[in-house]
């Protein structure tokens, strides 16, 4: 079968190659709890990268900032525009962030709504509206789950279309948080086909060390706060005293 | 992230906070009947019932006007009042038109409203005072104690119980719309406004059926550890001689109002 791609992203290609830039960011919440201290991180355009670390590390808080959720001091530029409150909708196209729990990313009743929300939220006409949805639910294979109800479908199914309510938007970059958790095998290795499939530059928080040797070339791991380390993820799945010190395991 | 904007109890180590919750809902209640029975226009009383709350607010450490500060919540309320400045029959104190039609403030009027304006005031400050010095279970066993239907109590946990779980999921659902409310370049972005009450529509749903099935979830969470229908507190319920003293002072002060109300 083949299968269509999503437009590779307009953006990226007029900024040497560098789709995310994360400069000196610092975020404490409002009870005081530092989450972030110091984080600095670059993307260049087609990579895929896994962030690690153990719970509480921060990832979940450095992802809210990449589309401006959270507002720590520090730099965020994606596509070399520096988020700001002005282009924050400008960002918002550019960054497609999919949470967690896929029943807190959908509120639409229906899997066509929900996925047509982005594109027009943004405004477009509506036969690229359905065009977009079309090929969205396309590439995460769910072209058959258009006018499902939402909060029927598994969890599997559900993360992907929580995949394609961000696709449709035509991102630059995919931003997940921890999309392995709690699928069965089966949906796991759907979700993996996909994200491999994908052509598109993605941050990927997750636990799944099998997945982060599996998929993703390099690897960032934080840990308190702050990156502790930033390289090849097989040298990274080497080096024990590192995984051990960070409460991570090698697959 | 924890959404507790509804929680107004003020952790201290004052005497009001360790009365027990009996006589601080007993005390506010009374206050409350009392305020409302005062007639119209009896200022001295009003004046001496601030005095009270005042003399109260700074017997819980919480600052003389605490409870002051927080009431202005409860003006918009009070609004409701509005119409008697203009129903109740009297000397005309000012005229005005409004769209084709002829207002008259009466003097009376006036007196009725601003007396309704204290009272609802004053008594919206002592609930205020009796929820920031007790925990809200304790309240709840102080209803129970005061032999308040069980299932009026029941109905009042539960909802307390939940404000917070769904807040926290509104909280999300609107997170989740945010980080997808992106601009296109050249394009006028947010869609029309029926389709925004639409959306706005579908998640009030998204709501309801998402609250509704983790009520469950929660309520079986609770009968799964032996939940039957009270909730317990550490705080042990007893009266002690000082809160004898203290409830017989309040209410012979309350009386002393209504005296001095009607004098």
């Amino acid at each position: 079968m083949p299968i269509s791609h999503i437009h590779t992203p307009q953006t990226a290609a007029h900024n040497n190659g560098c789709v995310l830039q994360v400069k000196d960011l610092q975020f404490s919440y409002p009870d005081g709890h530092a989450a972030l201290h110091g984080v600095s991180l670059t993307i260049n355009t087609g990579e895929k990268v896994a962030l690690v670390g153990p719970n509480g590390a921060g990832k979940s808080t450095l992802m809210l900032h990449l589309n401006g959720i959270l507002n720590g001091p520090g730099l965020v530029e994606i596509g070399g525009q520096r988020l700001t409150r002005e282009n924050l909708p400008a960002i918002r196209a550019m960054v497609g962030l999919v949470f967690q729990n896929p029943d807190d990313q959908l509120f639409s009743p229906t899997v066509f709504e929900d996925v047509a929300f982005g594109p027009l939220h943004m405004g477009l006409p509506e036969e690229d509206v359905r065009a977009r949805v079309d090929d969205a639910l396309e590439s995460v294979r769910m072209s058959a789950y258009r006018d499902r109800l939402s909060h029927h479908l598994s969890v599997g199914e559900k993360k992907r279309i929580a995949i394609a309510t961000v696709l449709s938007m035509n991102p630059s970059m995919l931003i997940l948080d921890e999309p392995s958790a709690g699928l069965d095998p089966r949906a796991r290795r759907t979700l993996i086909n996909l994200l491999r499939e994908l052509p598109i530059t993605m941050l990927v928080s997750t636990h799944d060390m099998a997945l982060v040797k599996e998929l993703f070339p390099r690897t960032i791991v934080m840990d308190e706060g702050r990156i502790v380390a930033d390289g090849l993820t097989k040298e990274i799945l080497e080096d024990e005293e590192l995984l051990t010190a960070h409460g991570l395991e090698k697959p | 992230m924890h959404f507790d904007a509804f929680d107004r109890y003020h952790e201290k180590e004052s005497f009001v906070h360790h009365l027990d919750p009996r006589v601080k809902v007993v005390v506010t209640v009374a206050f409350i009947v009392s305020n409302a029975l005062l007639p119209d226009g009896a200022w001295m009383a009003f004046v001496l019932a601030w005095v009270f709350l005042l003399t109260a607010n700074l017997l819980s450490q919480l600052g003389t006007f605490y409870s002051f500060r927080n009431s202005l919540i409860a003006l918009p309320f009070a609004l409701i009042a509005v119409t008697v400045l203009f129903s109740i029959p009297g000397e005309p104190l000012v005229s005005f038109r409004v769209l084709m039609s002829h207002f008259t403030i009466t003097d009376a009027g006036l007196l009725k409203f601003v007396s309704i304006l204290i009272r609802s005031w004053l008594s919206v400050q002592m609930a205020i005072l009796l929820v920031a010095t007790t925990r809200f279970p304790d309240l709840i066993h102080a209803l129970e104690h005061l032999h308040v239907p069980l299932i009026l109590t029941t109905i009042i946990a539960f909802l307390y119980r939940y404000l917070f779980v769904l807040t926290d999921e509104v909280f999300r659902l609107l997170r989740a719309r945010e980080s997808r409310s992106a601009a296109a370049s050249g394009k006028r972005s947010g869609g029309g406004v029926l389709w925004r009450a639409r959306i706005a529509g579908h998640m009030a749903g998204q709501l309801f059926l998402r609250s509704y099935e983790r009520s469950d979830r929660i309520y079986n969470a609770m009968v799964a550890r032996g939940y039957v229908g009270h909730l317990y507190t550490l705080n042990a319920h007893e009266m002690k001689s000082r809160d004898y003293y203290v409830s017989a002072l309040a209410v012979a002060v309350i009386f002393i109002l209504q005296v001095i109300g009607r004098l």
